[in-house]
């Protein structure tokens, strides 16, 4: 039997592009990545007696709360609120499970790139992953919910593996670039909390928009979470796709966020290993 | 100083006198160092506050305690050679153990490895009390940049060598620690690598599996792979390395062959 045991030709000089070289690391332990992705998921539920079902009941119990919380609120506005929340939620559950949990594993998980050289984007990267699976299975309750309430299973749902790709780039590029604020700094990870929160209420995810006072509607665009959040609910909730103006101006915005997130992480990733 | 090559025989007396073991001085370079210094920074106080730490950037006054854990190493270990490190405590030896694994990149100066490495710096890398050790042997295997199959198709070799075979499907943290730190070499030592990067991890288990563990060590070396090690056992360094490197406080004292290296190196540890 051939062992392929890892072979590398390491050179602390070749000035190869680290932004480019981590990419390629990244490809070489894809089976650790997948692991990573496997095993988060595996470790997070294994003594609950649930198990996996909390990732479908998580999203359904928030809208539940949320549905009888604010649904007298926005009953006259916002047909089938349920379903209008439940697929806000999951979107921003996404971003917020992504971005919290890849700075929390590398700050806190990260001791391992002081024993053992591993790509440092896996952490992040297989964050994501976990986060696409939780998506995935989140739709699951919210195509029940549509059902239940007699909402229209839209055929424009054909676009939302796009609209996910690009949240996922997005969030992506987010927890690259808050990791490694929060290696250098630990609080960072609190201050992210604060900031969600406030992020939360500035984005239309469970209110409709058109309660926002009208100055603040027209920058409501300069919000990418907006942008990407209609990219997937309007797919969903009203049966159309979005407008090209939501599509670019969201589709840059996850591209600036990757390519900032990717850049200045790979950059600063040699000194993690001196700060953990 | 020792920088000339001078063949020497450190073998033992039950290992035929020949030349498979010893590395002749013309094979190629597997680790090379080129002025490597290795820099740790220190703030002076520690600022974890974000606010803290733009405020005294602002004023320029973080001040930062500068530790040179390298300075300067040059050093070339060659394909086949057993190759030891040795020095007191806070010396450098790990640090350098971990500019070769790649885990730090030097502050200064140049690093090349080639071939297939095996670091054992670090037993069980990554294994997770919460899953199980079948679980664990193929997480432990990905970090080491083994792919899924190749550990599957070492799966029960390694889970003999480790002698964990009746809890292999029970969570790691109802595993001793003997057991944890079994499974860890296992999965680290159960191919013949070309570089072995050993941290004085020899002494893992109980007896028995020491001895058996420290005989997978010397069959690697005996089918010639190349070994950097750590050890403050100065008598295995001189039996099982050709040459070794004594450090001091980061700095080079003297590289030649082992026996000569610790004879310089004891005078000054040996209580008077």
């Amino acid at each position: 039997m051939k062992t392929q045991i890892p072979t590398i030709d390491y050179d602390s000089a070749a000035h190869r592009l680290p932004v480019l070289g981590e990419l390629t690391e990244l490809v070489r332990y894809r089976d650790l990545l997948g692991l990573m992705v496997i095993n988060i998921i595996k470790t997070r539920y294994k003594r609950s007696a649930l198990g996996v079902l909390w990732t479908l009941l998580n999203p359904l119990l928030n809208m539940a709360v949320l549905t009888i919380a604010f649904s007298t609120l926005f009953r006259f506005s916002v047909k089938n609120y349920p379903v209008y929340i439940l697929a806000g939620l999951i979107c921003w559950n996404f971003f917020v499970q992504t971005t919290t949990y890849a700075m929390n594993s590398l700050v806190w998980g990260g001791g391992l790139l002081k024993r053992v050289y591993i790509p440092r984007t896996i952490f992040s990267v297989a964050s994501t992953g976990n986060g696409l699976a939780n998506l995935g299975l989140a739709l699951i309750p919210l195509v029940v919910i549509m059902l239940v309430m007699g909402h229209p299973l839209y055929a424009t749902w054909w676009f939302l593996p796009i609209a996910v790709l690009l949240l996922a780039m997005f969030a992506l590029g987010v927890a690259l670039f808050m990791s490694t604020l929060a290696v250098f700094f630990t609080d960072v990870v609190d201050m992210y909390q604060v900031l969600l929160q406030a992020w939360f209420f500035l984005t239309p995810v469970m209110y409709p928009k058109d309660i926002l006072p009208a100055q603040y509607v027209q920058h409501l665009y300069l919000n990418p979470l907006y942008n990407l959040l209609e990219l997937f609910r309007v797919p969903i909730y009203q049966g159309w796709l979005p407008g090209p103006n939501t599509i670019l101006a969201a589709a840059a915005s996850a591209m600036v966020s990757l390519l900032v997130g990717w850049y200045v992480f790979t950059r600063k990733a040699d000194e993690f290993a001196y700060r953990m | 100083m020792y920088s000339h090559e001078r063949p020497m025989s450190l073998l033992t007396e039950c290992e035929p006198a020949q030349t498979a073991v010893f590395a002749p001085p013309q094979s190629e370079p597997v680790i090379q160092l080129e002025n490597v210094s290795v820099r740790y920074r220190v703030p002076h106080e520690r600022i974890p506050s974000f606010k803290e730490y733009t405020i005294r950037w602002l004023r320029r006054k973080i001040v930062y305690d500068e530790f040179w854990a390298l300075k300067d190493v040059s050093l070339q270990v060659r394909r086949g050679e057993a190759f030891g490190i040795i020095g007191p405590n806070g010396a450098g030896k790990s640090t350098l153990l971990k500019v070769a694994a790649r885990v730090l990149r030097p502050t200064r100066g140049r690093v090349r490895v080639r071939g297939r490495i095996a670091p054992l710096l670090e037993l069980g890398a990554g294994f997770d009390v919460e899953l199980t050790g079948r679980e664990n042997v193929f997480l432990n295997g990905a970090i080491l940049g083994y792919t899924r199959s190749d550990v599957a198709a070492r799966f029960d070799r390694i889970v003999d060598f480790a002698g964990v075979r009746d809890f292999i499907d029970a969570p790691l943290r109802t595993y001793s620690t003997g057991m944890v730190a079994r499974l860890g070499f296992a999965v680290a030592t159960d191919v013949q690598p070309d570089l072995l990067i050993v941290d004085e991890v020899l002494a893992v288990g109980d007896a028995e599996f020491q001895k058996k563990s420290s005989e997978r060590i010397e069959g690697f070396r005996a089918n010639g792979a190349t070994i950097l090690m750590v050890s403050h056992n100065l008598a295995a360094v001189q039996t099982m390395c050709q040459r070794a490197v004594w450090l001091e406080r980061g700095t080079v004292q003297a590289t030649g062959p082992s026996a000569e290296v610790v004879k310089l190196y004891q005078p000054e540890t040996r209580p008077l």
